[in-house]
C-alpha cells in the first residue's frame, strides 16, 4: 500500500513539475499566462509530495517490506535499523529519489523564501528548476523505479555491501548529493537570470546562499568520505584518485570558484558573463559526477550493477541539460552588460587568479577522469592513475596557494602592491626559512612535500591578516568565515605535505609475541582471538605499541561478512597530537606457520587533513550564517530608511 | 584599460589558461598513462622496464609461492596463449587464490619478472575488475593442462 502511495506521489509530483515548465514557458514568450500564478504553489505541492515518496521509502526500509524488490535486494532482517534506515538512498533508485526529493523541496524554499529577485526571474528560475527535475522524474519513473513490487516476497532479503555498512558511509553519499542538488539550484537562478536579463548583484546575492550550502556540503562530504577511505580500505591511503572521487572533487572545485565570483558580482557588479559561465560549469560537473557514479560506467564500491540502460538515460540527460545551458549561454551572453571594471592588482584580479587556477585544475582532473572511457570507447584499456594527478594538479595547487598568499589582503577595484610590502617580505620570509629548516631536517623529502609544509605555514598566518586593522567585534561574519576557511586549507595542506613527506610504512609476518619497529615505535604482536559481530565474524589482532614508556593497544580486523559474502579489513588507528599510527592484520595463508601479516604504517600529522576540511566547512557554515542574518535584518532597516 | 577590452582580456585568458590546462594534462597523460595488457599482448607489445602498466588475466593453479619471510609472493598470470610471472609484497586481496581472475599494477622488472605494487581480485558478481570482464574465463581454464608444467 505505502509503496503504491509513493509511486502515485512521484507520478503527480511529476506532473507538477511539467506545469511549472509549461507556466514558465508562456512567462517567457511574454503573453500575461494564466498558468504564472501557479507556479510557485506547484513548486511547493511538488516538493511535499516528493518528500511523502521519499519518506514512505523510508518506511519500506524501515519495517523492512521484502514485497519490494528494492527493499529485498538491498536489505535483510538481521540488518541493524541505522543501516536500514541508510538502506534508503544506499543503493541506485533509492539514492535517485533523495536526489530528485532534495531538488523539489529546495525548489519550494525558493519559492517561499526568495524575495530579492524580480517575481519575473523567480519563476523563470523555478521553471528551469522544474524542467530538471522533469527529466529525473522521468529516469525514476521509466528506468529505475524505487517501488517497484516484488512477487513472491523472499524471507529474508539480500543485505547491504558491507563496505557500505559504516555510520560515517551512511551520511556520506546525501551529503555529495545536497551539494550536487545545490549546484543544481545555483544553475537554475543563472539560467532564469539570463533568460529574464536580470544578471546583477541582486541575482547573485540571491544565489550565493545556495552556492554556500553546496559548496558546504560537498566540503563535508569529500573530507568524510576522504576519511572513510582512509580507516575503512585498509590501504593507508587518503585520497586515490579513483573516478568516483573525482566525481565529487570535479563539482568542489567548479563550486570554489564560483563561490568567490558571485561575491564579486554581489559586492562589486564585476564578473558577469563569469559567473554565469562558472554557474553552468559547476552543474555541468554535478552532473557529470552523478552520471560517473550512477550509470554504472566505472566498476567500484560505488558503482552497483551495470544497467546500460540507465547509463545511457542519465549520460542522455546530462548531454541534454549541459548543451542546452550553453546553447541558452550563447545565444544571451551579448545582452549581459560588461560588469563594473578592475585592475589587475586588486581583489578581484586575485579572484580571477583563484578562478583560473581552479579551472585549469578542474579541467586536468576532468580530462583524467574521462580519458580512459574515451579510450575503451575506442578499443584501447588505459587506466590513468595517481602519478598523473599528482604530477598534473600538485604544480598547479602551488600557484594557486602562491596567489592565496596575497589575494584576500588586497582592495578592491585598484590596489598597490608596494602597500602590502612587510607582508610580502614577511611571507617570503616564512616560506624561505620553513623551507630551508625541512630540506636541512630531511634533504630528500621531495620538492612538494617542502614546498607544501612552507606555503602551508606562510598561510596559516596569512589567513588571518584581513583581520587586521578591524575592529573584530565590527567585521562582518562572512569575513571571519573567510579567514576560518582560509586558514583551514593551511591546516590540511600541512597535513598532506607530511603525510606524503614523512610517513613510514612497514610489512611483515608475525607470530604471537613477535615485534615489530616503526618510526621509533615497538609493536608487538600480543594475541589473535575470532570476534563475532552481527552480521560477521572476524579474527582481532591485539598489538601492543610502545614508545618512549606510553603503551597503547591496537585492535585491528579482519572481518567476514555473511549476506553478501565479502571480506572487510577493519584498521586500527593510534591518534598522538603528531600524527597516527595505523594498523591492519590479514588473514593467515592456507599453509599458514602461524604467523600473521601485519602492516604498519606511521603517519605524521595526517589528521590535520579532515581538521583543515572541516575547518575550511566550518568557514563556510559562518559565512552563510552572516549572510542569513544580515538578510533577515535588511528589510527592516531599508523599511526604516524610506519611512 | 576600457571597459569592452577588459572583457575581451578577460576571455583571451581564460581561453589560454584551458589550452594550458590541455597542455599539462597530455603532456603528463603521455608520461603517466597505463596501458592493459595481458600476457599475450604483453609478449608481443615490446614495453620499456619501469614503464607502470597494468597487467591482467587469470592466477595459474599452483602457482602461488609465498617467500619465507612470511609477505612476499610469486605467482604466474595466464590467458589463452601465454603466462607471466609476477612477483607481489604485501597483504593480498581476500579473493585472491589461485585460478582466479586477477589484475595488477605495476612494472616489469629487467629480469622480465612483473613486479606488482597492487592486486586487484575479482570480488563477487557486481564487483569484476573492469578489465577482465571481456576475458573470457572459460577459454583460460581450458588451457591451464597445456600451461602448467
Amino acid at each position: 500500500m505505502m509503496a503504491e502511495a509513493g509511486l502515485a506521489a512521484l507520478w503527480l509530483a511529476a506532473a507538477m513539475a511539467l506545469l511549472q515548465l509549461v507556466g514558465g514557458m508562456t512567462l517567457l514568450r511574454g503573453g500575461a499566462g494564466q498558468l504564472v500564478p501557479l507556479i510557485k504553489p506547484a513548486a511547493y505541492v511538488q516538493g511535499a509530495l516528493c518528500a511523502f515518496a521519499f519518506l514512505a521509502l523510508m518506511w519500506l526500509f524501515y519495517v523492512t517490506d521484502l514485497s519490494v524488490l528494492l527493499v529485498a535486494s538491498n536489505s535483510h532482517i538481521d540488518k541493524p535499523l541505522i543501516f536500514k534506515l541508510a538502506g534508503t538512498w544506499g543503493n541506485h533508485e533509492g539514492s535517485m529519489l533523495l536526489w530528485v526529493s532534495v531538488l523539489s523541496v529546495s525548489g519550494a524554499a525558493i519559492a517561499l523564501l526568495e524575495k530579492r529577485i524580480e517575481s519575473k526571474t523567480l519563476n523563470a528560475t523555478l521553471a528551469v528548476q522544474a524542467f530538471i527535475a522533469l527529466g529525473f522524474f522521468a529516469f525514476l519513473l521509466f528506468a529505475s523505479n524505487p517501488f517497484e513490487r516484488l512477487v513472491p516476497a523472499p524471507v529474508e532479503g539480500n543485505g547491504l555491501n558491507p563496505l557500505l555498512q559504516d555510520v560515517g558511509l551512511a551520511f556520506h553519499p546525501p551529503t555529495l548529493y545536497f551539494g550536487y542538488v545545490g549546484l543544481s539550484i545555483a544553475f537554475s537562478f543563472a539560467v532564469g537570470a539570463l533568460l529574464t536579463n536580470q544578471v546583477g548583484p541582486a541575482f547573485a546575492r540571491a544565489m550565493r546562499p545556495w552556492v554556500l550550502a553546496a559548496w558546504i556540503f560537498l566540503t563535508i562530504g569529500i573530507t568524510a568520505g576522504s576519511y572513510w577511505a582512509y580507516y575503512e580500505l585498509g590501504w593507508g591511503g587518503w585520497w586515490f584518485w579513483d573516478p568516483v572521487e573525482n566525481a565529487s572533487l570535479l563539482p568542489w572545485l567548479a563550486a570554489t570558484a564560483l563561490l568567490h565570483s558571485v561575491s564579486v558580482l554581489a559586492t562589486r557588479n564585476a564578473l558577469r558573463a563569469w559567473t554565469i559561465m562558472l554557474a553552468l560549469v559547476a552543474f555541468a560537473m554535478s552532473m557529470a559526477g552523478t552520471f560517473l557514479v550512477r550509470s554504472g560506467i566505472l566498476t567500484s564500491v560505488h558503482a552497483f550493477a551495470v544497467d546500460p540502460e540507465r547509463g545511457a538515460f542519465i549520460l542522455a540527460l546530462m548531454l541534454i541539460y549541459t548543451s542546452l545551458a550553453f546553447v541558452i549561454f550563447a545565444l544571451r551572453i551579448g545582452s549581459v552588460k560588461q560588469g563594473e571594471p578592475f585592475q589587475l592588482i586588486s581583489r578581484e584580479g586575485g579572484i580571477v587568479a583563484n578562478n583560473i587556477f581552479l579551472s585549469v585544475i578542474l579541467a586536468v582532473v576532468l580530462i583524467g577522469t574521462l580519458y580512459p572511457l574515451a579510450a575503451e570507447a575506442m578499443g584501447d584499456k588505459i587506466s590513468v592513475g595517481p602519478p598523473y594527478f599528482n604530477k598534473a594538479t600538485v604544480p598547479i595547487a602551488v600557484l594557486l596557494m602562491l596567489a592565496l598568499l596575497i589575494g584576500p589582503m588586497l582592495r578592491w577595484r585598484r590596489d598597490d602592491l608596494k602597500r602590502l610590502k612587510y607582508w610580502l617580505i614577511g611571507g617570503a620570509a616564512i616560506l624561505l626559512c620553513s623551507g630551508i629548516a625541512v630540506w636541512k631536517f630531511a634533504p630528500d623529502v621531495g620538492l612538494f612535500p617542502l614546498l607544501g609544509i612552507a606555503l602551508s605555514l606562510a598561510l596559516a598566518v596569512a589567513a588571518w591578516l584581513p583581520l587586521r586593522g578591524r575592529k573584530l567585534l565590527r567585521t562582518p561574519l562572512p569575513i571571519f568565515g573567510m579567514v576560518i576557511a582560509h586558514f583551514g586549507i593551511a591546516v590540511s595542506v600541512f597535513g598532506m605535505a607530511a603525510e606524503s613527506g614523512f610517513s613510514s610504512e612497514t610489512l611483515t609476518a608475525l607470530a604471537p609475541g613477535e615485534s615489530a619497529e616503526i618510526a621509533g615505535w615497538q609493536v608487538k604482536l600480543d594475541d589473535v582471538n575470532p570476534v563475532v559481530g552481527d552480521n560477521w565474524v572476524a579474527i582481532e589482532g591485539e598489538l601492543q605499541a610502545v614508545k618512549n614508556g606510553n603503551s597503547f593497544v591496537l585492535r585491528p580486523q579482519s572481518r567476514q561478512f555473511f549476506k553478501p559474502e565479502m571480506q572487510t579489513s577493519e584498521a586500527a588507528l593510534l591518534t598522538r597530537w603528531n600524527g597516527q599510527l595505523y594498523a591492519v592484520i590479514a588473514q593467515p595463508d592456507q599453509e599458514g606457520d602461524g604467523r600473521w601479516q601485519v602492516r604498519l604504517w606511521w603517519k605524521p600529522f595526517v589528521p590535520f587533513i579532515w581538521y583543515g576540511g572541516l575547518l575550511i566547512a566550518v568557514g563556510g557554515i559562518i559565512a552563510l550564517l552572516g549572510r542569513m542574518f544580515r538578510r533577515a535584518k535588511k528589510p527592516a532597516k531599508s523599511k526604516w530608511q524610506t519611512s | 584599460m576600457k571597459p569592452k577590452h577588459q572583457r575581451l582580456l578577460l576571455a583571451v585568458v581564460a581561453v589560454f589558461a584551458l589550452i594550458g590546462a590541455g597542455l599539462i594534462a597530455a603532456a603528463a597523460l603521455r608520461e603517466e598513462a597505463s596501458y592493459f595488457y595481458t600476457p599475450t599482448t604483453l609478449a608481443s607489445a615490446n614495453v620499456a622496464p619501469g614503464k607502470v602498466i597494468r597487467l591482467g588475466g587469470m592466477v595459474q593453479k599452483g602457482s602461488i609461492v609465498r617467500a619465507p619471510d612470511g609477505v612476499s609472493i610469486t605467482f604466474t598470470v595466464q590467458d589463452k596463449d601465454k603466462t607471466q610471472k609476477v612477483a607481489f609484497r604485501g597483504i593480498t586481496p581476500d579473493l585472491f587464490v589461485e585460478g582466479s581472475g586477477v589484475v595488477a599494477d605495476g612494472r616489469l622488472g629487467p629480469d622480465g619478472i612483473f613486479i606488482a605494487d597492487s592486486l586487484l581480485a575479482k570480488h563477487d558478481e557486481n564487483y569484476v575488475p573492469k578489465e577482465l570482464a571481456d576475458i573470457d574465463m572459460t577459454s583460460a581454464e581450458h588451457t591451464k593442462d597445456t600451461l602448467s608444467k
